[in-house]
């Protein structure tokens, strides 16, 4: 059996008297692309928040690429090679697409203006957004320039997706990507999913869109009571099996552990 | 639906058009706008450029109103003179406010920090340079202080720096024992205190070292802010600080030194006051915090964080100095002179909110 490349075992984590994850496992696996999926409140924001770095579990532990990792802050994450797409999105709306991009990841020139004087680079950095956008196909933004909140929330959504493609090295994690876009971007977005993994990075995915979630994953993790129920294979269930398990309908059984 | 016959990876059915579809960047028919609604777009796009014509205007107009005494280049560098100190108490609050904070706290720093070098320098015959050096290093750490507090401690700004201005303001008066340090010994001990009192005559124009040192602060500032990483986590900070943690900003970090850089300006400020005023009073400048918030506020940063540029605070405070002068020489009573500054503060908030009504 291969290592997984990011794996939780026995995360908990309560706010008060509530119990977002209740001893969660969570396996990805190298080169795939994993789905969660789960109902409202079931936990899956939290898994995402404590596997990226923007929430400490209480306890249990994440190990990447088979070393135990405790990340203080999204950045530490992030500087592992785990990039996100927060459902927030995390965008600073008074700032440029530029400037959202690269944030935390800035270019600065090179030389003295550089290294002294702290200048970015925003050529540099102009021109690489731009190129991440178009590979994103998101035609319709006409300024790189312009603030964020002038753009629609697909738009939006589209730089937030760009800035992860663009940074995550090891890990990309996407919370309900394509919640606010339209039929073509949300095709051009999962064409891009398809395409990182085809780059070798493993992608997990947090989706309510049941057609979205079998096109692309490789496995599903269904998520229900801040636990993992059960890890299914999309070829052998079908939607509606998969909805009856996260939704408590229906037990699952002898399902496969892991792929 | 039987999915487990569905050919993976095609995508679905209805998607299958989008081979076709257009490629072009979208582009519209546009309206004529009106006048009223263009002007409203341009200073959508450059907020700065409220209180600039608002600061062009207002010297026309009491150029007009008051005549040659006004508009001379004695008395414009007169105002600049004149709104150094406070000029540069709102550099050190802009800082603050686009962090979506405030800071009650930054003229009671630099009166502190002015009777420490003082009485270091002028009574306890430290090397006036050392002294100084003190004094920067005690801005710092009291701006670290407020940093704390907002930061660690969790306490919204307004309620930390509200504390720490009695608290600083009462190791002032302990320090100094409510008595001001002389003009002449000053002169006698540490003139290098007074640096900023220097003047360099141009014709009849006066510029001081401090009202030339005022402009040279923002200029670095307004260059730390907008060309460097530094800046733009500041401003993505104060606009929404949960969303900057989370694309990777130790927003804490970047807090601290936002508190304390504002707390090194307000001891440079300390330095150029004891310039300005000769003397070094430990009852000066009381109302000084809410000067410099209104000098941030009539140069259109928002108090909520996030958006205005820092020249802005400049204009600011040139806005108010120009309406004192040109009301003084016009020989209006000093209270109508505060009247219309409070209607100023009113006018600029107002515009501000006009503008961010701006409709495409």
């Amino acid at each position: 059996m291969t290592q997984p490349i990011l794996q939780a075992r026995g995360l908990v984590k309560r706010y008060g008297r509530v119990t977002a994850l209740d001893n969660c496992d969570f396996d990805l696996m190298a080169g795939e692309i994993l789905a969660v999926i789960g109902d409202n409140g079931a936990g899956k924001s939290s898994l995402i928040k404590a596997l990226s770095g923007a929430i400490k579990p209480d306890a249990g532990e994440i190990r990447l690429d088979g070393q135990e990792v405790a990340f203080a802050s999204p950045l530490e994450a992030q500087n592992a090679g785990i990039a996100t797409v927060y459902q927030t999105l995390a965008l600073s709306p008074a700032l440029s697409i530029v400037d959202n991009m690269f944030i935390g990841h800035e270019i600065r020139k090179e030389g003295i203006a550089g290294s002294l004087f702290r200048a970015l680079d925003h050529g540099k950095m102009r021109d690489f957004a731009r190129q991440k956008l178009n590979e994103l196909g998101l035609m319709t933004i006409q300024n790189i320039d312009q603030k964020v909140e002038t753009l629609s929330g697909g738009q939006r959504q589209g730089v937030a997706v760009a800035r992860a493609a663009a940074f995550g090295s090891k890990v990309i994690i996407l919370d309900e990507p394509t919640a606010a876009l339209g039929v073509k971007e949300s095709r051009k977005v999962l064409d891009l999913i398809l395409d990182v993994r085809s780059r070798g990075i493993p992608i997990i995915l947090i989706s309510h869109n049941m057609p979205h979630v079998f096109e692309v994953a490789d496995r599903i993790h269904v998520h229900r009571l801040g636990k993992r129920l059960c890890v299914i294979n999309p070829k052998d269930y079908t939607m509606s099996d998969a909805v009856a398990f996260m939704t408590g309908a229906k037990q699952p059984e002898g399902v496969m552990a892991e792929a | 639906m039987t999915d487990t016959s569905q050919p993976p990876r095609k995508g679905q059915d209805f998607e299958q058009v989008l081979d076709k579809s257009d490629t072009r960047v979208a582009s519209f028919e546009t309206r004529a706008k009106s006048p009223v609604e263009r002007l409203q777009h341009l200073l959508h796009g450059n907020p700065t450029l409220v209180p600039v014509i608002v600061l062009l205007v207002s010297i026309a107009a009491f150029g007009v109103i008051a005549g040659g005494k006004f508009f001379s280049a004695f008395n414009l560098t007169l105002i600049m003179q004149q709104v150094s100190i406070i000029g540069i108490l709102a550099a050190a609050q802009t800082l603050i406010i686009l962090t979506a904070g405030i800071d009650l706290s930054v003229a009671a720093i630099m009166v502190l920090m002015a009777v420490i070098a003082g009485n270091l320098a002028v009574y306890s015959g430290v090397p006036s340079g050392i002294a100084l050096l003190i004094a920067f290093a005690g801005g710092a750490g009291a701006g670290l202080m407020n940093g704390f507090l907002v930061t660690k401690i969790k306490l919204p700004p307004f309620i930390s720096t509200l504390g720490t201005w009695s608290i600083f303001y009462a190791l002032n008066l302990w320090l100094s024992g409510a008595q001001s340090i002389r003009s002449q010994d000053i002169d006698a001990n540490a003139p290098l205190l007074k640096l900023f009192g220097e003047t360099i005559a141009i014709g009849s124009a006066r510029l001081t070292y401090g009202s030339l040192l005022m402009v040279l602060i923002f200029l670095v500032l307004w260059y730390m802010l907008n060309k460097t990483a530094w800046g733009r986590h500041v401003y993505a900070v104060g606009d929404d600080k949960d969303a900057a943690e989370l694309a990777g900003i130790r927003t804490d970090r970047t807090l601290l030194s936002v508190y304390a850089l504002s707390g090194l300006i307000c001891a440079i400020a300390a330095w150029a006051s004891i310039g300005r005023v000769g003397s070094i009073s430990p009852q000066a400048f009381y109302d000084g915090n809410l000067q410099s918030i209104t000098a941030v506020v009539i140069g259109g940063i928002s108090l909520f964080g996030g958006r205005g540029s820092i020249l802005g605070a400049l204009f600011g405070a040139l806005i108010v100095g120009v309406f004192q002068s040109g009301l003084r020489l016009a020989g209006v009573d000093v209270l109508w002179q505060v009247f219309a500054i409070g209607w100023l503060i009113i006018l600029a908030v107002a515009i501000d909110q006009w503008i961010r009504k701006v409709s495409a």
